[in-house]
């Protein structure tokens, strides 16, 4: 069973549905004996990395999700869900997230084209940067959906595809059994079908 | 590189896909949940489902169908119509709505972009704009194309994007339902005039208008069209794989 961490944060219905569609049984939940019965961790999230960010804590979710990982769970953030991984964003201030994966999230405008508009959104092709579980079933030239407009920087040994927008900005991550999709899965059609359910080989 | 977005259209109405001509003359063509996995499989990079339906059964009938959709489409889904409250979004947005499209809603309240935007975000916020020519200029009309607001469509457009629309669907009332070709000249102002993705609306009629949309006006992010589709005169994967063909950036 895959355990999606609701922390008041976003519409889970999309995430949930995905994990139906490929055979998979997903509670959306903050109950922590549900996550620890769990056999793998979605960690979602789309809105403001502060508010999350807090939102995540006061819950106490962070700690739940941090215990969960050291005891060696598998673990995917998607979208805000993947910036939260890191040690801190720079969205609006400078605010801690879980320091799961070394590295810090910064504005898309710091690195891409002038004009070129922001949020970095709709479907664009995964670079492959090094072989990655979560690509098991990946094809060359497969095409994922992205909405962001801030992306993880300072995590060059963690980022495992980009995707080039002027600047090639951080697509997927991984650390251990942590993993992290800036892209949504769950709106990537078949090819986000595939990756996750690559997530729920792993083992 | 960001592809160009192919989008159908689906306008439902009592649980049916619909489409017109100028707006007028409805015709029923397919069970929406259906022709939206159908879509997904041809490569459609998004859909649109737009609500003209004007009873609350229909409305209740309406949700139960997205709801479906969302269920079995994994593609990012946009509803529209019928969006007059913060509320109307977060009805759509739980039964699985990625982006939510308002158009008279927003000419009768334009603060409702603000709201949304501020609660949502603004990618979550697309506006609509029914245009078309007029004593020399470009004007915004509502209820579906029917009323004249009087509003000049390009300062429009504009007040929309700053109120924080992440994205703006331009529906060219002259070129729709012609099939003679997207609207290229109404859609040149208003990509020059903002800098959200812009999706074209209205006038394709074969798969070179697409071609002759992307080449002409790189500015535009995506071209939605519904008939067409609905009736197969252009399959989307003929279309793909003309528009990769052709070089331009494309989704296979």
């Amino acid at each position: 069973m895959i355990a999606i961490i609701d922390y008041g944060v976003g519409n889970l219905f999309s995430l949930q549905s995905s994990f139906a569609a490929i055979g998979e049984e997903a509670a959306v939940t903050s109950d922590e004996a549900v996550i620890a019965a769990a056999d793998r961790l979605i960690l979602p999230g789309v809105g403001a990395f502060e508010d999350a960010a807090r939102k995540l804590r006061d819950s106490g979710m962070a700690d739940v999700i941090k215990r969960e990982v050291a005891d060696g769970k598998p673990l995917m953030g998607i979208c805000l869900g993947m910036q939260l991984l890191f040690d801190k964003s720079y969205e609006y201030g400078a605010h801690d997230g879980l320091g799961l994966i070394r590295g810090n999230v910064r504005p898309i405008a710091d690195v891409i084209d002038k004009g070129l508009k922001i949020p970095h959104i709709g479907w664009n092709r995964l670079i492959v940067k090094r072989q990655s579980p979560l690509f098991k079933y990946l094809r060359d030239g497969d095409c994922v959906y992205f909405v962001h407009s801030y992306y993880a920087a300072d995590c060059d040994e963690a980022v495992t595809a980009t995707a080039e927008y002027s600047a090639e900005l951080t697509a997927s991550v991984e650390r251990d059994h942590v993993y992290g999709c800036q892209f949504h899965p769950e709106k990537s059609g078949d090819v986000g079908l595939r990756i996750l359910k690559a997530f729920c080989e792993i083992s | 590189m960001i592809t160009k977005r192919i989008i159908p259209c689906l306008d439902v109405k009592n649980g049916r896909v619909v489409k017109g001509m100028n707006f007028e003359g409805l015709s029923d063509v397919a069970s929406p949940v259906e022709l939206a996995q159908y879509y997904s499989s041809c490569g459609a990079d998004e859909l649109v489902f737009y609500d003209i339906t004007a009873s609350a059964e229909g409305r209740a009938l309406f949700t139960d169908i997205l709801t479906e959709t969302a269920r079995r489409v994994f593609i990012p889904l946009t509803v529209g119509g019928g969006i007059n409250t913060v509320e109307d979004f977060d009805r759509v947005l739980k039964c699985g709505a990625d982006k939510v499209s308002v158009n008279s809603g927003a000419i009768r309240n334009p603060d409702l972009i603000d709201q949304a935007a501020k609660r949502y975000g603004d990618q979550c916020v697309v506006i609509s704009a029914d245009v078309k020519r007029q004593d020399g200029g470009f004007r915004v009309y509502a209820k579906g194309g029917r009323e004249d607001t009087g509003m000049e469509a390009i300062s429009w457009i504009r007040a929309c994007v700053d109120r924080g629309a992440g994205e703006v669907v331009l529906n060219s009332i002259d070129t729709d339902g012609v099939k003679g070709g997207f609207d290229l000249e109404m859609l040149e102002a208003v990509s020059n005039a903002v800098s959200v993705p812009v999706i074209a609306s209205g006038g394709a009629g074969r798969i070179e208008d697409f071609l002759t949309l992307f080449q002409t006006l790189p500015k535009v992010d995506a071209g939605l069209a519904a008939s067409i589709f609905h009736f197969g005169e252009v399959k989307i994967a003929d279309l793909k794989a003309a528009m990769a063909a052709a070089g331009i950036p494309t989704r296979l």
